[in-house]
């Protein structure tokens, strides 16, 4: 028993149970520290709760469309944040053009649909366009070509967008009817952070309605389980890939005008760091799991927030806050390697990967 | 199918030509149109933006008219024609829309320059529609005409035409270079527009065209006789002939600074260190099928060690003041350790998470480099300055024609080396793990040893090129280790080919080495490099330069793709 106990470990699991350690003893040091030394009231501590779901949410949103790409292709749609970034960068212009018009302070809630429609409506066309072009060509080809395909897909939309409406950063009109907070004892919540939470937690209950109680998400599911076997039953597998970017594309449109109400701010570059981000979530929760991308999405908008303050404030370090990606992608890290199923996934990420 | 496509060919050149019309608007839209429109390619004559359109509609009224062999002359002049109307009717609806909305409160590049130059500077809306239409008929029609001229001579005008549109481009640094033989300058000066004016004129476009399509078409007919002729020589003189042409380029590589200058040798450099990266990250990516995002890593640190090691001022506590020589082996054994810190938990880890990984770890090493955190020790946001330049005994090699020699010597290693793994067995251990990696478990290869070797190997060609670039720089900033440099090695290595040695060299000029001397380009860079990347991928997924087993694997793929697709 022990002799094969033994036998089973080596070099690399040793390596990586010390790294792991390492990081956890790191992060369990730092947050007793800083608790003890109990620099932020409680009230700091709820508003850092509060805005990490509402980034969460929106890192949800994003999440939620390179998991249905992965569930249904097995490939990181990688020119995702470019379908996120168009589609706020678009309605941008459509915002700015109401605010002028005095129609954004009139009938905000008209407005902020016209603008959702927009956004919505553009990243659409742009995730169709990238799958017809760049992606279903490549349907049967080995594994890595798509992913490049990807990455060029991702940098041409980019730049094409930066040709397009310029360079600089556009700020986005402010809402009136969204200034101001409510608060409830220590709670405090901005009215754009309910906007940003209802409109995801709608939105994502949607879905999940749609794929799991209609016609078309039951053959969605099919596809993703087994793409040949499927068509064999007679569903149109491309249609339903269409379909599925469809889908994805427009909660990134959404997501986008949810990013832009809350940050105010777009530019061609604005859906990197997102991007990166919200598929960090979708690992996170486990990669082709609808429930998992909301998960892990909300699970990393609350690390983030907290993380850096929580962890590293009570190691001494300074500007922790410069140091929310550094987490963000350890976090990333420490997932693939002690849980590559994520939080509800599968094992995907060494069985199908 | 081959009857349907018949019965369709209209709807099919109708829709090639909206494919052109749209690829037209666009480039117009994003401002390449209007910003290659400052150079000329023929002096006042042609612009390099009026040749882009060109190109455009050329292309898709050559696709459009192509069909089989035995297409009548007619469908093709009529699929040809009825492409390039519709692609000369979208650009016309963009200049009529122009005129009745104001397209720049959204579109910033719509500008009223971007029309003077869709419209060939006329006035009148309606002369410029027809204008525009009926160039794009003419084209069309042109286009299809080139189907009648034999494929030999096609290639060979091709060829010509491509020569002559390069020479156009560069010729302000063909005649820098130039300018040390006053005699050879005012003997080829009417070939070039007159003083101020750039491109070639007109006379000169036509006898370079006519001297390369010539040759061309003698080495085509031709050339395969003289390879015979080679073939037929005894080994001895076949080997004397192939080690005589490699000393000549030898001798042409150790003088090619003082015949370049110092712009053009600066931009060698440049080139040369992406060279550098790219075997790099060749051996990752392409031998063992690795795919890294993160590169952009190991040369950070490679830049950041030599940078720690020998700076002499500044704000940083570091105090090492070393020289060159001695940081080297310390930047890239940093490199080289950051390699294997990388490759011991990703060594699981497959395909696209790898790359998503990697892409993080590079991110990571940006953002500490960045944080204040690390200040006291890197610098933060400002650097580290004054870093040592190489010396050779008492002589300071910090000019670029200087620095080329260790730029070369570094190249030259890295070529050799990347050379000799290759073939080795660890070369091709890497290959099977490329093409399975159970397989090859099965076969008896360590996956982690191999995999390993495999990320320390890259980064080191990586940490090298970052020292030397820290000290080609003198300074680094971490703004200079950006995911596009990760980017720009991934598209050097796709270009040239997957895997291939020359294809890295090739890439490097073509991809980094290009955009570099074209200032128009380098603005449009990214752009490029994206739509690069997905028509290689789609149409040629080994390469300009295939290493010549990854090619007949990928087209061994392709034929059983069709057959399982049949």
């Amino acid at each position: 028993m022990r002799q094969r106990f033994l036998n089973r470990i080596n070099f690399t699991d040793v390596t990586l149970a010390i790294i792991g350690a390492a990081l956890v003893s790191l992060i369990i040091v730092g947050s007793f520290k800083t608790l003890a030394e109990g620099n932020y009231t409680t009230r700091q501590w709820l508003d850092f709760v509060v805005f990490g779901i509402a980034q969460g949410s929106i890192y949800a949103l994003i999440a939620l469309g390179y998991t249905l790409v992965y569930g249904i292709l097995r490939m990181i749609n990688f020119a995702h944040s470019e379908v996120f970034m168009s589609g706020a960068f678009t309605a941008y212009f459509a915002a700015d053009a109401m605010a002028k018009a005095g129609f954004l302070r009139e009938n905000t809630f008209v407005a902020i649909l016209i603008l959702f429609a927009i956004a919505m409506a553009t990243s659409v066309l742009i995730g169709v366009l990238v799958e017809r072009i760049a992606y279903r060509p490549l349907r049967r080809a080995p594994r890595l070509v798509p992913l490049i395909t990807a990455i060029g897909a991702s940098f041409f939309l980019q730049y094409t967008f930066k040709g397009l409406y310029g360079d600089q950063f556009k700020a986005y009109p402010e809402i009136a009817a969204l200034k101001g907070n409510y608060a409830w004892g220590d709670l405090n919540i901005t009215k754009i952070q309910i906007v940003v939470i209802v409109s995801a937690a709608l939105l994502m209950l949607g879905l999940y309605l749609y794929v799991q109680y209609t016609k078309a998400g039951k053959a969605m599911r099919a596809v993703s389980e087994d793409k040949d076997v499927a068509a064999l039953m007679g569903i149109d597998v491309d249609a339903i890939i269409v379909r599925t970017f469809v889908i994805g594309a427009a909660l990134a449109g959404a997501a986008g005008i949810l990013y832009a109400i809350t940050f105010r701010q777009v530019n061609f570059f604005m859906g990197f760091v997102p991007g990166i981000k919200a598929f960090t979530a979708a690992v996170l929760g486990g990669i082709g799991n609808i429930p998992g991308a909301m998960v892990g999405g909300l699970f990393l908008g609350l690390f983030e927030s907290v993380g850096p303050i929580l962890f590293l404030d009570g190691l001494d370090v300074p500007a922790p806050y410069q140091l929310k990606d550094v987490i963000a992608f350890t976090l990333l890290v420490l997932v693939l390697l002690f849980r590559p199923s994520g939080i509800l996934g599968e094992r995907l990420a060494q069985k199908k990967a | 199918m081959e009857n349907e496509s018949n019965k369709n060919w209209w709807l099919k050149a109708i829709q090639t030509g909206l494919i052109g019309g749209v690829v037209a608007v666009l480039v117009s839209l994003i401002g390449m149109v209007e910003s290659f429109h400052e150079r000329d390619i023929i002096a006042g004559q042609i612009t390099m933006g009026e040749t882009l359109l060109l190109l455009i509609v050329v292309t898709v009224s050559y696709f459009s008219s192509r069909g089989a062999e035995d297409t009548p002359l007619s469908k093709r002049l009529t699929g040809g024609a009825l492409t390039g109307l519709v692609t000369g009717g979208l650009v016309a609806g963009l200049v009529l829309l122009g005129k009745v909305v104001n397209l720049r409160k959204v579109l910033v590049n719509a500008s009223p320059n971007l029309y003077k130059i869709l419209t060939f500077e006329n006035e009148n809306t309606t002369t410029a529609v027809m204008v525009l239409l009926v160039a794009g008929v003419a084209i069309g029609l042109l286009t299809a005409l080139v189907h009648v001229i034999p494929l030999i001579l096609r290639r060979a005008a091709i060829s010509g035409l491509t020569i002559a549109a390069l020479i156009a481009l560069l010729q302000d640094l063909l005649r820098i270079t130039l300018t040390p033989f006053p005699k050879i300058t005012e003997a080829i000066a009417w070939m070039f527009g007159s003083r101020g004016e750039e491109g070639l004129s007109v006379s000169g476009a036509i006898t370079v065209f006519l001297i390369v399509t010539i040759l061309n078409y003698l080495s085509s007919t031709r050339g395969d006789s003289i390879r015979i002729r080679v073939r037929a020589l005894p080994t001895r003189a076949q080997q004397g002939l192939r080690w005589t042409s490699w000393l000549l380029l030898l001798a042409f590589l150790l003088i090619w600074p003082w015949i370049a200058g110092s712009y053009l040798s600066e931009v060698t450099n440049s080139v040369g260190i992406f060279i550098l990266m790219g075997l790099g990250l060749n051996i990752v990516v392409g031998y063992a099928g690795l795919l890294d995002l993160g590169y952009v890593a190991f040369y950070a640190l490679g830049a950041y060690t030599m940078a720690v090691l020998t700076t002499t001022g500044g704000e940083i506590t570091a105090n090492f003041h070393w020289t060159f020589w001695q940081a080297l082996p310390f930047a890239i054994f940093a490199a080289v350790l950051a390699g294997v810190l990388l490759g011991i938990p990703v060594l699981k880890i497959r395909g696209d998470y790898l790359a998503i990984i990697t892409l993080g770890f590079g991110e990571i090493i940006r953002i500490m480099f960045l944080s204040d955190f690390l200040k006291p020790y890197l610098g933060g946001s400002f650097g580290i300055v004054l870093i040592a330049s190489p010396t050779i005994g008492s002589f300071v090699l910090n000019t670029p024609q200087t620095l080329y020699y260790v730029i070369l010597a570094g190249c030259m290693l890295a070529l050799f080396v990347a050379y000799r793994l290759r073939d080795s067995r660890i070369g091709r251990a890497w290959k099977a793990i490329r093409e399975d990696e159970d397989v090859a478990q099965a076969m008896g290869i360590n996956l982690t040893t191999t995999k390993l070797l495999a990320f320390a190997t890259g980064a080191a060609f990586g940490g090298l090129g970052g020292a030397i670039f820290a000290s080609k720089l003198s300074t680094v900033y971490p703004h200079s280790f950006v995911l596009l440099v990760s980017i720009n090695v991934l598209a050097l290595i796709i270009v040239g080919g997957m895997g291939s040695l020359p294809g890295v060299i090739a890439g490097a000029l073509l991809v980094f080495g290009l955009p570099e001397l074209l200032r128009e380009f380098s603005e449009f860079r990214l752009l490029i490099y994206g739509a690069l990347l997905i028509v290689m991928m789609i149409s040629k997924p080994e390469g300009f330069l295939p290493e010549a087993v990854h090619k007949r694997e990928l087209h061994v793929e392709d034929n059983a793709g069709e057959t399982a697709g049949a």
